[in-house]
């Protein structure tokens, strides 16, 4: 929405402008927030130590990316291996209900972006449902190393040529809607209304609403009981693998339209993305929030990004100060500096941010309220 | 014929350089049950300091001085990032060994520029040899014994020397040794010094025959070591060796299955479909000890 | 009335340690029942086969007149196995429940070492323990169509923490309570849960005498309220003499005397056992 203003006042900063890094971060922050609140749903609140969220976002983005690629683009983009054998796509089905171009074509791409995001959640989930048959019934640190294997092995068949056809291989997946085939064009083409950070805030906020809801929910007290005390838990009657199984695979679900977002982000789907790095990154970020905080895992997110992306950029870069050059300062630096401040945090933090507290915007109010109160 | 026997052989000697590594995973798991997911990152930092050492030094001064760095770097991590959280629960350890590892490829890549290192040749070990007809280098005829003596040494240090019988004591009961006067941190020390010092003879050994060293070089190594360790029983260190050799010959073979199947992109996703299978039916690994737990 | 419980040759081994040995016994419905023995004598394992933590290596157990657990040692457990009629039950089908199964039966629980949920508050660990009953699933949770269902949990909790004196804390950490009060939070979300026999596991572990006194008194009581049959493991001897209505004595792993508390008293084994062998030379 920000991005719209420049269009109506002339002198706003260059930071408010939509070139600006600040729209970057927002659209990557929103899509790993998503992922960020999943894995915490699954470590924190579960306590079930799972490092497979990249091989769940490496299959939502694959099923998103197959069934987004319009029949008028597989040629091209499969030219490797000679057209894709999978004919079917979303966008075209729906241009054929609603037309191309205008309201109709606007309804379909809306309705063919929901249905695969859905779709690429599902089977995210399917599979965490079947990798969760034997593996959840392991213990913490096997179940971390099983579900780190299983992302490495999806990694690796997805990379296969011989299902080119069908996951083009090694190759990118591309041509597929982004987030920026939600801007409002006219006719000749000039943007009028900017869409493409608030689709990707929309579908995250509504997801981690959706996660919330189900925390606070019944089965959210369950899933804390079998992080607190397993044994007790099943004692007291919760169906300790139904329970881990739940958690793990609407976990999985989102992760898996985490991943569908993040290859919109980047315009482009490919399996080398998915690395067990980023699932470390994605730990690492619920770590800095706090294990056991949706609120602390957002905002951790959006802070990690933003550093990363924007505010440490010019630790990379050589600086001076004055005709003084700073040393150290070449690339990669800011992530060591990163590193280091993680592992700060980890050492002599553990808490994070927030620890397992929620930010409470009510009591939040009603504190500075106490506090005016008391001052007059 | 000539093809299987050089197959084998380099599966041999990759076995024996992840036995090495998994001979660390072993140990540390033994003692603190933690996988420490750092190790493959030392192992790789062993290799990039061969590099940088062997660019100034003479080889007969540098690779005992890797050695020695390695393992300062083991017993560094360890009481940095390892023992303050000893009370901690076990996911904060292990959270703790993946930011480690995180710092460490990090720092890693701004040391390089993230530009692949070449390894350097080492005299003798990179000189070619025929056996049985095919042409392959020294290191791979060498390792599999180095791993044996090494190995056979290690048995000895902790079944017939005071710290091994501490290490073992450890391992079965970490507050009971430290009641009957056992310095837990020293013995924990010891095994990261022992971990760490095998990792870089490893290192040697593994980027002699593939000298490519980037900052993730380290990663697909260490957790094929861990795999190889729980595969043996993770604790055991005979189970360890044979793990890693089985997983470094079968990864091998793999490798060297005829191009036209196109198989070799799953000589690592093979590793784990292999730990998956096992945790699933044999949990406690072929020499492992099953454990119940107290209610 | 008929039994509540009832063990039948039950054995369970760890390799080659026997921990509980063929042990025999009835839990009469709405009596209070003790277990006693030395320490290890195996009490705990006894509960644990029972509430299905762990599978009792031989044996069958009834509830309510029910077989719940069934097994007979089969293979390397076969042939380790050291106690008797090792195929009595070998013909009829193995059960095997997991403790949640068994809960949902009727029978409930409380640890020795203190189990509550320590990120939770005391309502909250009773509200738990009512989430099995619940009628709903995660999507109707999920999206608040089972309000009504979540009102009668709340409210049910509420009245069962009122009911057991704790409703004064109700929004506190379960962990931050004394430890008295710890040990009654136990039996109050082991209740929530609806239980027709519950099984309580030192419950006068830590406490003074003056609380073991009132705990007997709370015992009695939380039959009466809640129609309930209670099996029992205890050290504190006023307390078992006091409280059951039937006492069994184990001692590694064995039965050695059963009889109401004036017999076993002064049973001759059960003073061995607690107090060692007599001298013979001293005598």
């Amino acid at each position: 929405m920000l991005e719209n203003l420049s269009a109506f006042i002339p002198n706003l900063p260059q930071v408010f402008q939509p070139t600006s890094p600040l729209f970057t971060v927002l659209k990557k922050a929103a899509v790993y927030s998503l992922v960020a609140v999943s894995m915490n749903l699954l470590n924190g609140f579960t306590g079930l130590f799972s490092l497979g969220q990249a091989g769940f976002m490496l299959l939502g983005a694959y099923t998103y990316a197959i069934l987004m690629v319009p029949a008028s683009q597989k040629e091209q983009v499969y030219y490797l291996f000679g057209g894709c054998a999978f004919d079917f796509s979303l966008p075209d089905a729906f241009a054929a209900i609603f037309g191309e171009g205008g309201a109709g074509g606007a309804v379909g791409m809306i309705l063919s972006c929901l249905i695969a995001l859905i779709l690429a959640g599902c089977v995210a989930g399917f599979f965490a449902y079947l990798i969760g048959i034997p593996v959840l019934r392991l213990k913490s640190d096997y179940l971390a190393i099983a579900t780190l294997g299983f992302a490495e092995i999806l990694r690796a068949i997805f990379q296969w040529q011989k299902l080119g056809p069908v996951t083009n291989g090694a190759n990118m997946i591309k041509g597929f809607t982004t987030f920026s085939s939600f801007n409002i064009t006219n006719a000749s083409g000039a943007t009028l209304l900017r869409l493409s950070t608030f689709v990707p805030f929309l579908v995250s906020s509504v997801c981690i609403l959706l996660i919330v809801l189900l925390i606070n929910s019944s089965y959210g007290r369950a899933f804390k009981s079998i992080r607190d005390d397993e044994i007790a838990a099943e004692a007291m009657g919760i169906n300790l693998f139904k329970h881990k199984m739940m958690s793990f695979v609407i976990s999985s679900f989102f992760a898996g339209v985490g991943g569908a977002l993040f290859a919109m982000y980047v315009a482009n789907a490919q399996a080398k993305a998915f690395t067990s790095v980023m699932t470390y990154e994605i730990l690492l970020i619920v770590v800095i929030g706090g294990i056991g905080s949706v609120s602390g895992s957002v905002l951790a997110t959006f802070l990690y990004v933003a550093c990363s992306e924007w505010w440490l950029r010019f630790l990379d870069s050589e600086q001076y100060i004055g005709a003084f050059k700073v040393p150290l300062l070449r690339n990669g630096f800011r992530m060591v500096i990163f590193s280091i401040v993680i592992m700060v945090i980890v050492l002599f933090f553990s808490q994070g941010i927030m620890g397992d507290k929620e930010i409470n915007l009510g009591a939040l109010i009603g504190k500075i309220r106490a506090k005016r109160e008391r001052k007059q | 014929m000539e093809y299987v026997i050089s197959v084998l052989l380099s599966g041999i000697s990759v076995g024996g350089q992840y036995a090495l590594i998994a001979i660390g995973y072993t140990l540390v798991y033994g003692i603190l049950r933690l996988i420490n997911f750092a190790h493959g990152d030392v192992f790789m930092v062993a290799g990039l300091m061969g590099i940088y050492f062997t660019a100034t030094m003479p080889i007969t001064v540098s690779i005992p001085l890797v050695l020695i760095m390695t393992v300062i770097l083991g017993f560094v991590i360890e009481r940095a990032a390892y023992k303050p959280l000893r009370s901690a629960p076990r996911m904060s350890v292990m959270i703790s060994a993946i930011g480690v590892s995180y710092l460490l490829q990090n720092t890693a890549t701004y040391v390089t520029g993230g530009q692949p290192m070449t390894y350097p040749e080492i005299p003798f070990l990179s000189s070619t040899v025929g056996v049985a007809g095919t042409q392959t280098k020294w290191v791979v005829i060498i390792t599999p014994f180095l791993v044996l003596a090494l190995v056979y040494l290690l048995t000895l240090l902790i079944n017939h020397t005071k710290v091994g019988m501490a290490m073992r004591a450890v391992s079965k009961d970490f507050a009971t040794s430290r009641l009957m006067g056992i310095r837990v941190n020293s013995v924990i020390s010891v095994t990261f010094i022992i971990g760490s010092a095998l990792a870089a003879v490893g290192s040697v050994l593994y980027f002699t025959n593939y000298p490519a060293i980037t900052p993730t070089a380290g990663a697909m190594p260490g957790l094929k070591a861990f795999v190889a360790a729980v595969f043996g029983g993770i604790g055991s260190i005979p189970g360890a060796v044979i793990g890693a050799f089985l997983i470094g010959i079968c990864e091998t073979i793999i490798k060297g299955l005829p191009s036209s199947w196109d198989v070799s992109v799953f000589s690592d996703a093979f590793t784990f479909a292999l730990l998956i299978i096992i945790l699933i039916f044999k949990p406690q690994g072929l020499f492992g000890e099953a454990a119940t737990d107290k209610v | 009335m008929g039994n509540a419980l009832h063990l039948e040759n039950v054995t369970m081994q760890f390799g080659g340690v026997v921990s509980v040995n063929n042990l025999t016994l009835d839990v009469p419905e709405h009596q209070i029942i003790a277990l006693i023995g030395p320490n290890g004598a195996g009490k705990t394992t006894a509960f644990n086969c029972i509430t299905g933590v762990y599978q009792p290596t031989n044996g069958l157990i009834e509830f309510m007149g029910r077989p719940i657990v069934r097994n007979h040692p089969v293979g390397k457990a076969l042939r380790n196995y050291k106690g008797e009629c090792a195929d009595k039950f070998a013909s009829d089908p193995v059960l095997n429940p997991t403790p949640d199964q068994i809960t949902g039966m009727g029978i409930a629980r409380t640890f020795q070492n203190i189990r509550l949920w320590k990120s939770m508050t005391v309502f909250e660990n009773v509200l738990v323990a009512k989430h099995q009953h619940a009628h709903q699933n995660v999507f109707s949770a999920t999206f608040r169509k089972n309000l009504a269902e979540e009102k009668r949990m709340r409210e049910e909790t509420m009245e069962l923490l009122s009911e057991q004196g704790l409703d004064a804390y109700k929004d506190e950490l379960a962990v931050s309570l004394p430890y008295g009060l710890q040990r009654r939070l136990e039996i109050a979300r082991a209740l929530a849960t609806n239980p027709k026999l519950l099984l309580l596991d030192e419950p006068a572990a830590g406490m003074n005498p003056q609380e073991t006194i009132e705990l007997a008194d709370f015992v009695r009581q939380t039959r009466e309220k809640y129609d309930l049959t209670v099996f029992l493991i205890e050290h504190h001897m006023d307390l078992v003499m006091n409280v059951s209505d039937y006492i069994y004595v184990i001692d590694f792993g064995s039965e050695i005397a059963r009889g109401i508390p004036e017999e076993v008293q002064n049973n001759r084994h059960v003073i061995e056992a607690y107090l060692g062998v007599a001298d013979e030379e001293a005598i």
